[in-house]
C-alpha cells in the first residue's frame, strides 16, 4: 500500500492528485519551481520540495532532483501527472529503479509509443487502422500534416498546404520538437479535413482486465490544442462506440498496458477511424470521463500500480463538458499572457477535482485568485466542467458558468469558451479539427453596447473610489461645480464617457436613457431604459474588467496626463511577452512591407512572429538571436516610407 | 441632539410662488455664468483650439483631481461693465492631489486674456483669500498683460500681484506657475515671483521685451525663443524648473509639484459628516419675492447644517436675531441669522456677547443675512440702539475667528456691516440671487429723497414739483433697485459669488475646509466675556 505520494507535476493536476490522496488517506508530496513557490500546489501539500530554478529542464523535467525528493520526503510512489515526464520511460525506471511505487503505465508500453513512428507500425500490426506515412521528401497530394515523432500538445506540429511551404514547416517542427523533446525526428500524414477527435479513455490492471471507459470528442482545438472536450461524443452511436473500444483495447493489450491510458483516433466523416497515437498518462480531459462513468480515475490508478484487480466496468450516465480556460489571447494568434491574475472566480462550483454530487459544475484550477502566471509553463489557468443530464444541459451550465466568471488581471480564451459552446453548430454537434479555423469566434462576448454601458459603469465607479479616497472635501458631491463648463471624462482605449453628477442625477453624453440607481466603488447600478443593470467593476493598474448581464468587458483606462517619457515613438515594436528571440529575418537599413515577418520569438515553448507595423525602413534593430526580452522591450523601429 | 423641526408647507401655494420666482432667478444666474464660460466666444474659442490650446477651464479640469469639487470664485466679476463677464480670468478653489489650492487661469479668448481693472480686482481677491487661508496657489498662465486703454486704473495698483505672490511665498505658501503661453514685460514677473516654474515647450513666451521692444531700445535683432521661449528658460536663464512638452505634460507636471509639497492643512480635521434631515432642495421656497415678508431662518439652518442639529444660544432674548451652535460639513461653527429684519439694541447686545463666546472656543461664525438695519425712532435713539449696534460692529470688527457671510435677503443700512458685511472681511461671502443689498430700500431712498426735496422747496418758498417728484422718484427706485441687485454687486466683487441656495451648504462646507488650512485663531488676551 501506498502511503506518501509525490507528485512530479505542477498546477492543477497536482492538486486534482491530491485531492485523491487526502480522500485514500495518502500523504503527499509536492514539488515546486522558484517560479511556482506561491501557487496553491506548493502549498498543499503535506510536504512541498523546491526545485531550484525555473525552466522546465531544470525543475520539472529533472529526473534526479525528482527522485531525490521523494527520497528526501519518504515518498513511496511517484505519480507524474501528465506532460513533463510523464510519457518519460527512463523516468519511471528511475523511479522504479530508486524502490518506488510509479503510479502509471509499464515503462515498456511509454516507451513503445514514445516515438509516433514506431507506436504506428505497432498499431497497424495489431490491426487498429492507422494513416499511412508520408515521406516528406516525394509528398505530392496536399494538405498534410508534419509532426513530431515524439511530440505532445500539438508542439512542433505544421499543416502543409502546398510543395513550396513544406522545407521551412519542416525545419520549423524539427526546431520546435528539439527544443520541447530532445528529439528532432518529424514525420508527415495525410491530413483529414473534416475529421472529429476522438479518443478512448482505457484502464488495464495488472491481472489481464482491460476496461475502456468509453469515448471523448476533443475536436475543439486551437494550434493543435484541444480546448473544449466532452464525453459521450454526439458523433459517436453505440455501434461505433463499440468499434472504437475493441480498437483502443486492442491497442491496449498489444503494448502490455497497465493503468490509465488513452487511445487517440482522427475519425473521419465517413465514420472512418484511424489510430493517432496512445497517450501513456492520464489526460488533462480525463474530468469528462470521470464525470460520465462516476469514477475517480486516480484513485484506480493507485489502485492498479497497487497490484488491485478491476472489477466490472461502471455504465455511462449523462453529459459532460470540459472547457480550459487559457491566458491567451485568441484573437492574437493565442498569444499567451503572463502576469498576476486579480481575481480568479467562478461561480456555483459543486465540486473542486472531484466528481460533483449529482450533476453540477466541476473545477480544476491550478491558480487562486492573486496568483502569478509565469512565462516559464503552459499558461492553462484552469479546467471548468459541467456535468448535466444531457449533452444541451451541460452546455448551458458551462457556458453560462463561464460568462459569468471573474477572470481579472490576464487576457483569457473565456469569450471564446463561451461564443463557442454557444454556436450554433457546437450545439448541433457538427464539430471537427477545424471548427475553430473555420467559424469566427474571436469576437468579444460583449456587444459595443455593452462595451459602452459597462465603461460608463466603471467610469462611475471610479468615480465613487475617487470620491471616498479623497483626502479632503470628502463628503462633498462629486465632481461638484457653481460653474459648470465641461462634464468629467474618463477615458479607456475601448471607448470615451463624458458624465455629470448633479442634484437632478447623471448626465453622461450618448446615454440619454441611462439613469444612475446606485455607484460603488465596485458596483455600479444603472437603469438603461426602465431595465435595472448590475455592474461588477474592478479597477487595476492598466486593466478594468466590468461584469454584468450584458456580457464581461475589459477596459484599458488612458492616463488622462501622460508622461511624455514613457510614450513610444510611432513604429516602435515592442517585445509583447518575455522570451528569447530565435531568429531574426531583417537587418538594420531594410526595407520591409506591412505584415512581413521581422523576427520571431520563443516564449512558452511556441514561437511567436513579429510583424512589421508598416511599410518602411528599418531604422533600429535591437534583436539578435539568443537574447532574451522582457514585455515591452524595443526590439526594432521600422520608418515609415521610404 | 437637537434637531430643528421644519414648519414649512411644501404643499402651499406661497412656496410654490417662492420656488417658481427662484428658478426663474437661477434660469437668469445660468445664463451669466454661461457668458463667462464662453469666454471671448465661439471666434476666438475656435482660434485657440485651432492652435492645439486647451481653454482656460479645460486646463483646470484636467489639473484638478477627477471627480473632485470646484468652487468657481467671483464668476460675474465686470457684470454690467464694459468687459466679458468672468473679467477674462478663472479662479477658483480646488483640489491637486488632494491639496486645496487656489487657482486661476488666464482665459486667453477674451481679448489675449489682457487684464483689466476687473480682472485685477478678481485676481486681488483671489490672491487675499490663499493668504488668509493659506492655500497653494496655481497661476495658469497665457496673457496679453495688462488692457492698454485702461492701463491707468491697473499699472500702479497692479504691481499688487506681484508683491502678493512673494509675500505668499514669504508666509509659507508655495506658488506655482504653469506658463502656457505669452506672459511678457510684467507679466514676467508671474513666473518671475513664483516658487516653481513651468513652461511649455514652444508656447511660452517669458520675457521682459520683445523683439521690437529690443530692437528699439539697444539695436538688437533677436527673436522670440532667444528672448523668452521655454526651451531657453529651461536650459540657459534657469528661470524654468521645468520644460513641458505640451499643455497636458505641463499639467502633470504641475499636479506632480502639488504632490511633493508634503503639504500639511494646520486647522482641524473635520468630524464625522451627517447630512441634514430637511432636503436642502426645499431651501428654493423660504425667501419670499418681497423681502418686507419675513422668514425663519432656521427652516434655512435646518436644511445646511449636520444632522438639522443646531443649539440655540438665548433664544428668548432678542429674539430677532437667532444665534446658536451647530456643525456644518464636520466643523463647528457658531451661526448669527436675522429672523424678522430689524435689529433692536438686544439683537445687537445678544451678537456683541454671541461672538465673544465663538472667540473664546474659537469657533468660526457663519452670518445669515436677512436684514433692513438697525431700529430707528426716538424710543430707539433714546435706548442708546447707536450705542448697542456700535457693540455689535466692535465685536464683528475685532473677531478673531473666521467670518463666512451668505446674503439670503436684505441686506441694508449698518445691518449689512453688523452682519458681516463686505467690508467687514468675511473669509467668504455669497449671495443668493434673492438677495438686495444697499444704504436703504429702493422706496425708502427715493422717498426720503423727495422729502429732503420738497423740505429745502419750501424752505426756499418754492412750490414743489409734484409731477417731477413722482418721476424723480421712480427714476431713483429703478437706479437703487439695479443697483442693489446680487448681479450688479457681485460684478464689482463685492461678494465672491452667486450662488444657488441649494448649493449653500456645499459651498459652505468648501469654504470651511478651506479656512482650516490654516490655523483657526488662537483665543485672544484681555478681558473676559462682557455680559450684555
Amino acid at each position: 500500500m501506498i502511503s506518501r505520494l509525490l507528485v512530479a507535476n505542477r498546477g492543477e493536476i497536482a492538486r486534482r492528485v491530491f485531492r485523491t490522496c487526502r480522500d485514500l488517506g495518502i500523504s503527499t508530496v509536492a514539488v515546486f519551481s522558484d517560479p511556482d513557490a506561491s501557487l496553491p500546489h506548493a502549498g498543499e501539500a503535506d510536504l512541498a520540495v523546491r526545485l531550484p530554478g525555473a525552466a522546465p529542464a531544470d525543475t520539472y523535467l529533472d529526473t534526479e532532483a525528482i527522485v531525490a525528493a521523494a527520497k528526501a520526503t519518504g515518498a513511496d510512489a511517484v505519480h507524474p501527472g501528465y506532460g513533463f515526464l510523464s510519457e518519460n520511460a527512463a523516468f519511471a525506471e528511475a523511479v522504479l529503479a530508486a524502490g518506488l511505487t510509479w503510479v502509471g503505465p509499464p515503462p515498456a508500453a511509454i516507451a513503445a509509443m514514445g516515438s509516433k513512428i514506431e507506436a504506428k507500425r505497432l498499431m497497424a500490426e495489431a490491426g487498429v487502422p492507422v494513416l499511412p506515412e508520408l515521406d516528406p521528401a516525394t509528398v505530392r497530394a496536399f494538405p498534410v500534416l508534419v509532426k513530431a515523432s515524439a511530440g505532445g500538445g500539438g508542439r512542433g506540429m505544421r499543416i502543409v498546404r502546398s510543395a513550396g511551404d513544406l522545407p521551412g514547416a519542416v525545419e520549423g517542427a524539427r526546431r520546435e520538437a528539439a527544443s520541447a523533446f530532445g528529439d528532432p525526428t518529424v514525420f508527415c500524414e495525410p491530413l483529414l479535413t473534416g475529421a472529429r477527435h476522438i479518443e478512448v479513455q482505457v484502464l488495464a490492471d495488472s491481472h489481464g482486465t482491460v476496461w475502456t471507459l468509453g469515448e471523448r470528442e476533443c475536436s475543439i482545438q486551437r494550434r493543435h490544442q484541444k480546448v473544449i472536450e466532452e464525453a459521450p461524443s454526439p458523433a459517436v452511436d453505440a455501434a461505433l462506440r463499440e468499434r472504437l473500444s475493441d480498437a483502443a483495447a486492442a491497442a491496449a493489450r498489444a503494448i502490455g498496458y497497465t493503468g490509465a491510458g488513452t487511445v487517440e483516433f482522427m475519425l473521419a466523416p465517413g465514420g472512418e477511424f484511424f489510430f493517432l497515437e496512445v497517450n501513456t498518462r492520464l489526460q488533462v480531459e480525463h474530468p469528462v470521463t470521470e464525470c460520465v462513468y462516476g469514477v475517480d480515475l486516480v484513485a484506480l490508478q493507485i489502485e492498479v500500480a497497487e497490484g488491485a484487480a478491476l472489477g466490472d466496468p461502471p455504465r455511462p450516465r449523462g453529459h459532460a463538458i470540459e472547457a480550459r480556460l487559457y491566458a491567451e489571447d485568441p484573437a492574437e494568434d493565442y498569444r499567451p499572457h503572463s502576469g498576476p491574475l486579480h481575481a480568479f472566480e467562478i461561480p456555483g462550483v459543486d465540486a473542486e477535482f472531484a466528481v460533483p454530487p449529482g450533476h453540477g459544475l466541476r473545477l480544476d484550477a491550478g491558480v487562486v485568485s492573486g496568483s502569478v502566471v509565469s512565462t516559464h509553463y503552459d499558461p492553462m489557468l484552469a479546467k471548468v466542467i459541467a456535468y448535466g443530464p444531457t449533452r444541451a444541459a451541460a452546455i448551458r451550465r458551462l457556458s453560462a458558468a463561464l460568462a459569468g466568471a471573474r477572470l481579472h488581471g490576464l487576457v483569457t480564451n473565456r469569450d471564446q469558451l463561451v461564443t463557442t459552446l454557444r454556436h450554433d453548430a457546437f450545439r448541433a454537434g457538427d464539430t471537427d479539427t477545424g471548427f475553430l479555423d473555420r467559424h469566427p469566434t474571436t469576437a468579444p462576448l460583449a456587444g459595443e453596447d455593452a462595451v459602452r454601458l459597462s465603461a460608463l459603469a466603471a467610469a462611475l465607479a471610479r468615480a465613487a473610489a475617487n470620491r471616498r479616497a479623497a483626502p479632503v472635501l470628502r463628503a462633498l458631491p462629486s465632481g461638484w461645480r457653481n460653474v459648470p463648463s465641461q462634464p468629467q471624462r474618463t477615458v479607456f482605449a475601448e471607448a470615451e464617457v463624458a458624465y455629470r453628477l448633479t442634484r437632478d442625477g447623471l448626465t453622461a453624453e450618448g446615454h440619454p436613457d441611462v439613469a444612475l440607481v446606485s455607484a460603488e466603488p465596485d458596483t455600479v447600478v444603472l437603469d438603461h431604459d426602465g431595465v435595472r443593470l448590475r455592474f461588477a467593476v474592478a479597477w487595476y493598474d492598466r486593466r478594468v474588467h466590468v461584469e454584468s448581464a450584458l456580457g464581461p468587458v475589459t477596459l484599458t483606462p488612458a492616463e488622462r496626463l501622460p508622461d511624455p517619457a514613457e510614450q513610444v515613438a510611432p513604429g516602435t515594436l515592442l517585445a509583447p511577452m518575455p522570451g528569447s528571440v530565435v531568429r531574426v529575418a531583417v537587418r538594420e537599413g531594410d526595407t520591409v512591407e506591412r505584415g512581413q515577418p521581422m523576427l520571431w520569438l520563443e516564449a512558452m515553448k511556441m514561437e511567436h512572429q513579429i510583424l512589421a507595423p508598416a511599410a518602411g525602413i528599418v531604422t533600429a534593430l535591437h534583436a539578435e538571436v539568443g537574447r532574451q526580452v522582457e514585455t515591452g522591450t524595443v526590439l526594432a523601429v521600422v520608418t515609415e516610407g521610404q | 441632539m437637537t434637531v430643528l423641526p421644519s414648519a414649512l408647507d411644501t404643499a402651499g401655494p406661497d412656496y410654490a410662488a417662492r420656488r417658481a420666482a427662484m428658478l426663474a432667478r437661477l434660469a437668469e444666474l445660468d445664463a451669466e455664468h454661461a457668458k463667462a464660460v464662453a469666454g471671448g466666444g465661439p471666434k476666438y474659442v475656435e482660434r485657440h483650439r485651432g492652435r492645439g490650446k486647451l481653454l482656460a477651464r479645460e486646463r483646470i479640469e484636467l489639473l484638478l483631481d477627477p471627480d473632485s469639487p470646484f468652487l468657481e470664485l467671483s464668476p460675474l466679476a465686470a457684470w454690467g461693465t464694459d468687459f466679458t463677464v468672468g473679467a477674462s480670468v478663472v479662479t477658483g478653489i480646488g483640489v491637486v492631489e488632494g491639496v486645496e489650492c487656489l487657482i486661476s487661469a488666464s482665459d486667453p479668448t477674451v481679448r489675449g486674456g489682457s487684464s483689466n481693472p476687473w480682472t485685477m480686482r478678481k485676481s486681488f481677491r483671489a490672491a487675499e483669500i490663499a493668504l488668509r487661508n493659506r492655500l497653494p496657489v496655481i497661476n495658469l498662465v497665457e496673457s496679453g498683460g495688462a488692457d492698454l486703454p485702461t492701463q491707468k486704473e491697473i499699472f500702479i495698483p497692479g504691481g499688487r500681484t506681484f508683491r502678493d505672490l512673494t509675500r505668499l511665498s514669504a508666509a509659507g505658501i508655495p506658488t506655482i506657475a504653469l506658463v502656457f503661453g505669452n506672459s511678457t514685460a510684467g507679466g514676467a514677473y508671474l513666473p518671475g515671483m513664483s516658487d516653481y516654474v513651468v513652461m511649455v515647450k514652444d508656447r511660452a513666451k517669458v520675457f521682459l521685451g520683445g523683439p521690437p521692444l529690443v530692437k528699439m531700445a539697444t539695436g538688437e535683432e533677436s527673436d522670440d525663443e532667444s528672448l523668452g521661449g521655454a526651451e531657453m528658460h529651461a536650459r540657459t536663464s534657469g528661470l524654468a524648473d521645468y520644460m513641458a512638452a505640451d499643455e497636458y505634460d505641463a499639467l502633470r507636471i504641475g499636479r506632480r509639484i502639488v504632490a511633493r509639497l508634503n503639504w500639511r492643512k494646520q486647522g482641524r480635521e473635520p468630524l464625522p459628516v451627517r447630512p441634514p434631515l430637511h432636503d436642502e432642495d426645499e431651501l428654493l421656497g423660504i425667501v419670499p419675492e418681497d423681502l418686507k415678508i419675513p422668514f425663519d431662518p432656521r427652516e434655512v439652518i435646518a436644511r445646511i447644517v449636520d444632522g438639522s442639529d443646531f443649539d440655540e444660544f438665548k433664544p428668548l432674548y432678542g429674539a430677532s436675531l437667532v444665534t446658536g451652535w451647530a456643525v456644518l460639513h464636520g466643523y463647528p461653527i457658531g451661526i448669527l441669522a436675522n429672523a424678522r429684519g430689524v435689529l433692536f439694541s438686544e439683537e445687537a447686545q445678544k451678537a456683541a456677547q454671541f461672538i465673544q463666546l465663538a472667540n473664546q472656543s474659537g469657533t468660526p461664525l457663519l452670518f445669515l443675512q436677512n436684514t433692513t438695519g438697525y431700529m430707528v425712532g426716538a424710543e430707539y435713539e433714546q435706548g442708546g440702539i447707536i450705542k448697542h449696534g456700535a457693540m455689535m460692529i466692535n465685536a464683528v470688527s475685532n473677531s478673531r475667528v473666521p467670518h463666512l457671510t451668505v446674503v439670503m435677503g436684505a441686506s441694508y443700512g449698518a445691518g449689512n456691516y453688523g452682519m458681516c458685511g463686505r467690508a467687514y472681511d468675511p473669509r467668504f461671502l455669497f449671495t443668493w440671487p434673492s438677495a438686495k443689498s444697499a444704504v436703504m430700500g429702493p422706496a425708502q431712498l427715493a422717498g426720503v429723497l423727495s422729502i429732503v426735496g420738497r423740505q429745502a422747496a419750501q424752505a426756499r418758498g418754492q412750490i414743489y414739483d409734484e409731477e417731477a417728484d413722482v418721476q424723480m422718484r421712480a427714476m431713483v427706485e429703478r437706479q437703487i433697485e439695479a443697483e442693489s441687485l446680487p448681479f450688479f454687486l457681485s460684478g464689482r466683487l463685492y461678494d465672491d459669488g452667486v450662488i444657488d441656495p441649494r448649493d449653500t451648504r456645499t459651498v459652505l462646507g468648501l469654504c470651511l475646509s478651506a479656512i482650516n488650512s490654516a490655523p483657526v485663531a488662537e483665543r485672544p488676551e484681555g478681558f473676559g466675556v462682557f455680559r450684555m
